[in-house]
């Protein structure tokens, strides 16, 4: 099996219910350490893709994410419309006009998305951000896209349960970067909003292969 | 949560509309994208000068869009920075072709998305400076954390370099005066109660009947540390002091106080505030030339304060009484 433009509309109709139904649970967790508003944006955002994709239906995979990127951009604000946006618009670059994707291409895609976070973010690993969720996931999904019998359902299984690892290990962390940094300290024990929300998002890719 | 609203998803949308016809003499109102300019904008000739960030600060940045001071403010969902397809359309519209300044408090997410929104203009042949501004010196400023956040020195350099615009100065004169600016002024503040994000429906943070938080933001983000509550005095200290050392203010200094109600707290706790620290700048040797108290950025409903403290110069003082015509802001005119 490869990944086309079916499976791309079905993993962003996921995320659309994924971030809908998960809306309230992103907005507590963004409440001790961030303002509150990760779940209504998200939401919005996500909805706004749908709208567009009903719009102008996409052909490629590629072109699906594209349009994701750039609906986040500009309807999510805050942090994670740029980040997100930056993430979907390099995943659609490493698609290209491909119309179906496979194992190595879908693990390349998702590096390049790891890759474009951390350039607009400036954050590394450990810092208590989205990509203490994506770089497990890259990792993951080269490793398993490397494995002979590797396939793709197994390599977006291997994403999204390291991302929901990494989203897990965020925990214990002290942010260093966006708005739960001013808390310094206070911020352990609570778990990254824009991590949990990739971890989200990972696990609709799965979904959407099924 | 009891709030005047019709329903928290329209809160922006129907507020800054009713802005717009309550002060139809001075800004004209874009619906979408959500972008407020200045009646005459763009001004020929002039720098154009551009403000926004998330709402639920108001007066800060609509109430600011005038002659004297801000061409532009483009208003994000609540405490949400506003995104590139807002802010590129109102840098197009106030420019006269003498380019637009970028006023941006520091957070993440306005950064990002001012970054994306300059470049864009940029792209448009529009000449983009940003003038970033970080005077919370709550914040450690060190590669541990984002940086330090922009909160009351916004408004302060909003009229400044407003003023500087309107007398004709170029594009990297208003955003140098900016800058300059931003470098003389610091900002602590105390919420005495959390605020509550409409959308979210319960306060953004707890804090217990005889607690306060110091080291607050304007987001309704918790602060520094949390203490037992204490008097005036006692609140006005904590925060005068840090602001004070890390500016570094010597006997013999002239400054511009302002002292800024968060949205919940009177006018007239402000001004014991207010003369508190008058008093301490007093023992200091500092000289309090300019003052401004009021609710001028605020955080919801936050009962708190935040104390600014900017050293002036001969031209920032002149730049401050300088005319000013805004919903928000009145003077000289």
């Amino acid at each position: 099996m490869l990944l086309d433009v079916k499976w791309a509309v079905r993993w962003l109709t996921m995320c659309a219910e994924a971030m809908a139904e998960n809306r309230v649970w992103l907005i507590e967790l963004d409440r001790p350490i961030g303002d509150s508003d990760h779940g209504e944006n998200m939401d919005r955002g996500f909805q706004a893709v749908l709208e567009k994709l009903a719009e102008t239906p996409p052909e490629t995979p590629g072109a699906a994410l594209k349009l994701t990127a750039m609906t986040l951009m500009s309807k999510v604000g805050g942090a994670a419309g740029p980040l997100y946006g930056t993430a979907f618009l390099r995943a659609a670059t490493a698609f290209g006009d491909a119309l179906e994707v496979d194992p190595a291409g879908l693990a390349t895609a998702l590096v390049a998305a790891r890759d474009g976070i951390v350039a607009r973010g400036k954050a590394e690993s450990g810092d208590k951000t989205m990509v203490d969720a994506w770089t497990p996931a890259a990792e993951a999904a080269q490793a398993a896209a490397a494995d002979a019998t590797g396939n793709v359902l197994a390599v977006l299984v291997a994403a999204a349960e390291a991302a929901e690892a990494g989203a897990v290990a965020t925990d214990p962390l002290v942010a260093r970067k966006g708005r739960a940094s001013y808390l310094g300290e206070r911020s352990a024990g609570h778990r990254d909003p824009g991590a949990a929300s990739s971890a989200l998002i990972l696990r609709a890719a799965v979904g959407a292969a099924a | 949560m009891k709030k005047l609203i019709n329903d928290p998803r329209s809160v922006v949308d129907e507020s800054v509309e009713g802005f717009g016809l309550a002060h139809a003499d001075l800004v004209t109102v874009s619906a979408d994208p959500k972008y407020v300019t200045r009646k005459d904008a763009p001004v020929s000739g002039k720098v154009g000068l551009l403000s926004g960030g998330g709402s639920g600060h108001e007066p800060l940045h609509a109430g600011y869009v005038g002659r004297g001071m801000l061409d532009a403010a483009v208003p994000g969902a609540v405490f949400t920075s506003p995104t590139p397809d807002q802010i590129l359309p109102a840098t197009l519209a106030v420019n006269s072709g003498a380019g637009v300044v970028h006023i941006v408090k520091n957070y993440t997410g306005d950064v990002l998305n001012f970054e994306t929104a300059a470049e864009l203009a940029q792209a448009e042949g529009v000449e983009v400076r940003t003038v970033l501004v970080n005077d919370d010196v709550a914040v450690e400023d060190s590669l541990y954390t984002a940086g330090r956040r922009g909160v009351g020195g916004t408004v302060l350099v909003e009229k400044i370099a407003g003023a500087a615009a309107e007398r004709g100065d170029s594009l990297d004169a208003v955003a140098a005066i900016g800058d300059h600016v931003n470098s003389n002024v610091r900002t602590m503040g105390v919420a005495l109660t959390a605020c509550t994000v409409p959308h979210a429906g319960s306060p953004s943070f707890d804090l217990a009947e005889d607690e306060i938080e110091i080291g607050i933001g304007i987001h309704g983000e918790p602060g520094r540390h949390k203490i037992p509550m204490e008097n005036a005095d006692g609140i006005t200290d904590r925060l005068l002091e840090p602001v004070l050392s890390d500016l570094g203010i010597a006997s013999g200094e002239k400054v511009l106080l302002f002292v800024n109600g968060m949205g919940g707290t009177p006018l007239s706790e402000l001004y014991i505030v207010y003369r508190r620290a008058v008093q301490v700048l007093a023992e200091r040797g500092a000289t309090v030339e300019r003052s401004l108290v009021g609710n001028y950025i605020t955080a919801l409903e936050m009962q708190g304060c935040s104390i600014s403290v900017l050293r002036l110069d001969d031209e920032l003082t002149q730049l401050w009484d300088a005319p000013v015509h805004t919903a928000a802001l009145r003077w000289g005119v």
